[in-house]
């Protein structure tokens, strides 16, 4: 009785997203910057709504409170300060400036933005290749999410690789038939959604327990320095850390370094700009405070399982922790359908075409880009399969990995004198170096506190202008449409 | 007009980043209505980074990036009565 209430939701949620997919559908031309970008005509709600699903993935609902539950609730200052304010500046300082260049020269990927000033399918390639390197696990961690939440949702009725397996068959139809105004009007439902069902659960686990000082003092009585700032988890080298590279990464992160071009106006852009923070600590705060208060709160979280779910099954009925199951699912799915179409627009127009087939007609660049999303969903499924590493493990390396980037593209976006060997160098620099402490033991993780991936974006800053000072500009680079001309409206 | 604008921007968006996180809170448990207090600033501090965030983009958007951005902040008035009418549409 119960795991059919839960899947009826589930169901009736994948079919309510699938309605609206269908209803986008029917408005899309068929050329590939419709189905990737809307023909960049996204207004503030569904631009604030879309970025902010997309940002939020598996990560929010399930790591994020684990975090919190394992260590405290620091993680809401860690993931405010990495979403809410630096990722928000970069929005203006690398996003504002991307939707200026995207306008003029009817830019689709960071990569074409670069190859372009650069006059270089080489970096071109480069940079498609590792976004595609980094976006891979991402989008296997997502099914490894969605798989792992369904059979503890259903108590082992749906097997994990069946779950993975559905949701990926679903999001591959979704995304193929919606494309990207389709995922946006979704992620608008699912964010709002998300949103309103974490504060419920927050006031009906807090209405059971009898409020947030019980909460606490339950918390103190078990854990009592969680409740102080600071522990030896939470160092002020890895906050910083971690909240740099992360909001760094994420401006990075393809799906969300897309959106960039969508905006429909400046005015949309400033609108989502002003509003972000809040929206940030509106769904952090209830999330990972009810993580962090479930320590006290006397409830065994079985191994290897998830604290949200189990504290919502302990105190709320079946059909609200569905409900909130399903938004997580959600979540999740809107992360990785966004991921699967831009993960697909990187191989397309930055490797596929400029290398094999040069002069696509625009119905057939469609059509390619929604078979690379079945070939993208379908490859990231079997490597769930096999379930490699933790969630969270996986997410970190992803997000630091494409922080490599962020520095060196900053340089190119703001300073003339960047030239072609600057900018690949310190691509290649920093990424060998992320990738050598990642998977060999002659670079360290650590340097007195800070994690390699922030070292490592120091290093790309450095090579960057330093290859490019010792250097000269190609003949053929375009060194001044970064600056010249541009100008909204 | 432009230069000091855009090195004052600066150095709010270093200041805004640099106390999200309220350090010198450090070690401190005190709980306000149940809640850690070094949260309660965490959450004014988000409070008031959306307010700066507003400010900015009503008079100041476009600082650093958009190459007519000098003639446009000598009249921030004007620049945003222009914004304005976007909000009206």
């Amino acid at each position: 009785m119960t795991v059919a209430i839960q899947l009826g939701i589930i169901v009736g949620y994948l079919l309510l997203a699938l309605a609206i997919g269908l209803v986008a559908y029917r408005l899309t031309d068929r050329t590939a910057e419709d189905f990737y970008l809307a023909s960049r005509t996204v207004g503030t709600i569904v631009l604030l709504f879309t970025t902010f699903a997309t940002l939020l993935s598996a990560f929010t609902f399930f790591a994020g409170p684990n975090v919190a539950y394992q260590q405290g609730p620091e993680w809401v200052l860690v993931m405010g300060l990495m979403d809410g304010i630096i990722f928000a500046i970069l929005w203006y300082v690398i996003g504002y400036k991307q939707w200026l260049l995207g306008r003029q020269y009817e830019y689709v990927t960071l990569g074409e933005m670069l190859g372009d000033r650069f006059a270089s399918r080489r970096l071109r390639g480069l940079v498609a290749g590792i976004s595609l390197l980094w976006l891979f696990p991402y989008v296997m961690l997502q099914q490894v999410g969605a798989g792992t939440a369904l059979q503890a949702l259903t108590e082992g009725a749906v097997p994990y690789a069946v779950g993975a397996g559905l949701i990926t068959a679903f999001m591959i139809l979704y995304v193929v038939v919606a494309g990207f105004r389709g995922i946006a009007w979704t992620d608008t439902l699912q964010g709002a959604f998300m949103l309103v069902t974490t504060w419920i659960a927050l006031v009906w686990v807090l209405a059971a327990v009898g409020g947030p000082g019980a909460a606490s003092s339950a918390l103190e009585a078990e854990a009592a320095h969680h409740l102080a700032l600071g522990s030896d988890f939470y160092t002020v080298q890895w906050m910083l850390s971690t909240a740099i590279t992360i909001g760094f990464g994420v401006a990075m992160f393809p799906q969300v370094n897309q959106r960039f071009f969508a905006a429909g106006s400046k005015t949309v852009l400033k609108r989502s700009f002003a509003l972000w923070p809040i929206l940030c600590v509106l769904l952090f705060v209830p999330s990972f405070l009810l993580g962090a208060w479930a320590r006290g709160l006397d409830v065994a979280i079985p191994e290897g399982e998830n604290v949200l779910p189990v504290i919502l099954a302990e105190f709320t009925p079946v059909w609200f922790a569905a409900l909130v199951i399903a938004g997580a699912m959600a979540a999740m799915m809107s992360s990785s359908d966004s991921m699967l179409l831009s993960g697909s627009s990187y191989f397309t127009r930055d490797l596929y075409r400029p290398s094999v087939e040069a002069d696509l007609s625009e119905r057939r660049e469609d059509l390619l880009a929604r078979v690379g999303v079945v070939g993208f969903a379908t490859a990231a499924f079997l490597g769930s399969l096999l379930q490699p590493a933790t969630l969270f493990e996986l997410g970190d390396a992803a997000f630091s990995g494409f922080a490599q980037l962020a520095l060196p593209v900053m340089v190119a976006l703001y300073w003339r004198k960047t030239t072609r060997a600057g900018i690949t160098a310190g691509i290649l620099v920093s990424q060998t170096f992320y990738l050598s402490s990642l998977f060999t033991t002659v670079v360290p993780s650590a340097y007195a506190g800070w994690t390699a991936g922030l070292v490592g974006m120091g290093l790309g800053l450095v090579v960057t202008v330093g290859v490019s000072l010792l250097t000269t500009p190609a003949p053929d680079e375009r060194r001044a449409i970064y600056f010249d001309g541009l100008e909204a409206d | 007009m432009s230069r000091p604008a855009l090195w004052g921007w600066i150095v709010v968006a270093v200041g805004l980043s640099a106390l999200t996180i309220p350090w010198f809170l450090w070690g401190d448990a005190t709980l306000v209505a149940g809640i850690p207090l070094w949260l309660w600033w965490h959450v004014g501090w988000m409070g008031l980074a959306s307010l700066v965030f507003w400010l900015f983009a009503r008079r100041f958007w476009g600082i650093g990036i958009e190459s007519n951005g000098n003639s446009r902040d000598d009249s921030p008035g004007s620049a945003s009565r222009a914004d304005t009418g976007g909000e009206r549409r």
